[in-house]
């Protein structure tokens, strides 16, 4: 089973490399994007087979490790 | 004062800060390796360097928070031992939860390498008694990722408990309120993003940081 985890910055946390994207696009000409926000994607290759106990585990990995709370939202997809 | 420095794949100040602990200290200073699950016994404090632990994958400081060595540096601090982060050391401090907040990419993506001006916000530790209140000094920086995020809970709390120990006169990174350093509850673990281990003798070019490292060594004389 695979799993991908999205992290993505909080809402109101400055994202200054997200605020530079948008500065590019502009400058490429692409005109109305109000607002670029910059996040990861991680695959994780899981043994488990078992959906909900995969998820459960890939949810205390975000906790601990591959999110900051602090600042990080992440959503969890199972394929 | 005994003294330790924790050294990752990629710490790049270690040195720097052990040969800082030595000057203050007249005694050597342990090297602990990452892998190490236990401290050495008898150490008074703990430093955790600057540099680019594990090349700053994920974010800077997060696998480094995982190593065997941190487990025991959590240990040692909640149980009321010193620790003193710097630069990728705060970083580390953070993913801990030692320290609360966050640090981010500097808000104007640029990596600063430079001097700064910083004030002396807070007495209350064993880092800081041996400034003055208010007390402006200079220290260097060299980072990408020092802009230290404070909700506005977070920084109610850290300015009703004074624990802002240090802030930049001119803010070189976004960092919320200036902060430029922060401590624990119990004023025994600072984490900073200046470095005051480049600047400790005058062959550097100034000795505003070994103030810290004087105050720290005296503060464990008299215990």
């Amino acid at each position: 089973m695979k799993a991908r985890v999205f992290v993505t910055l909080k809402n109101g946390v400055l994202d200054p490399q997200g605020e530079a994207v948008r500065h590019a696009l502009g400058s490429l000409g692409f005109d109305g994007v109000s607002g670029v926000r910059q996040g990861k994607v991680i695959e994780l290759d899981l043994t488990e087979t078992d959906a909900t106990r995969a998820e459960a585990h890939v949810t205390e990995m975000c906790e601990k490790l591959l999110a900051n709370t602090v600042i990080e939202n992440y959503r969890v997809e199972l394929l | 004062m005994r003294a330790g420095v924790i050294v990752f794949p990629g710490s790049n100040c270690d040195r720097d800060l052990a040969l800082a602990l030595e000057r203050a200290t007249g005694r050597p200073t342990r090297m602990i390796w990452h892998k190490d699950h236990d401290l050495p016994q008898g150490l008074d404090l703990i430093a955790i360097p600057g540099g680019f632990s594990f090349g700053d994958y994920l974010r800077c400081g997060a696998i480094a928070a995982t190593a065997p060595i941190m487990r025991a540096v959590v240990e040692f601090a909640k149980t009321g031992g010193h620790v003193l982060g710097v630069c990728n050391g705060f970083q580390v401090l953070i993913e801990t939860s030692l320290l609360p907040g966050a640090l981010l990419r500097n808000a104007n993506l640029k990596f600063v390498c430079r001097d700064v001006a910083l004030k002396v916000e807070s007495r209350k530790s064993s880092f800081t008694e041996k400034f003055l209140q208010g007390q402006e000094v200079t220290f260097p920086v060299a980072h990408h990722d020092g802009n230290y995020f404070a909700s506005a809970e977070l920084l109610e709390r850290l300015e009703g408990e004074n624990r802002i120990a240090f802030r930049y006169r001119d803010n070189p990174n976004g960092s919320t309120a200036d902060i430029a350093g922060v401590l624990s509850e119990n004023g025994r673990v600072l984490g900073m993003m200046p470095h005051p281990e480049r600047l400790d003798q005058p062959e550097l070019g100034g000795t505003d940081g070994a103030i810290l490292f004087e105050g720290l060594a005296e503060a464990h004389l008299a215990v």
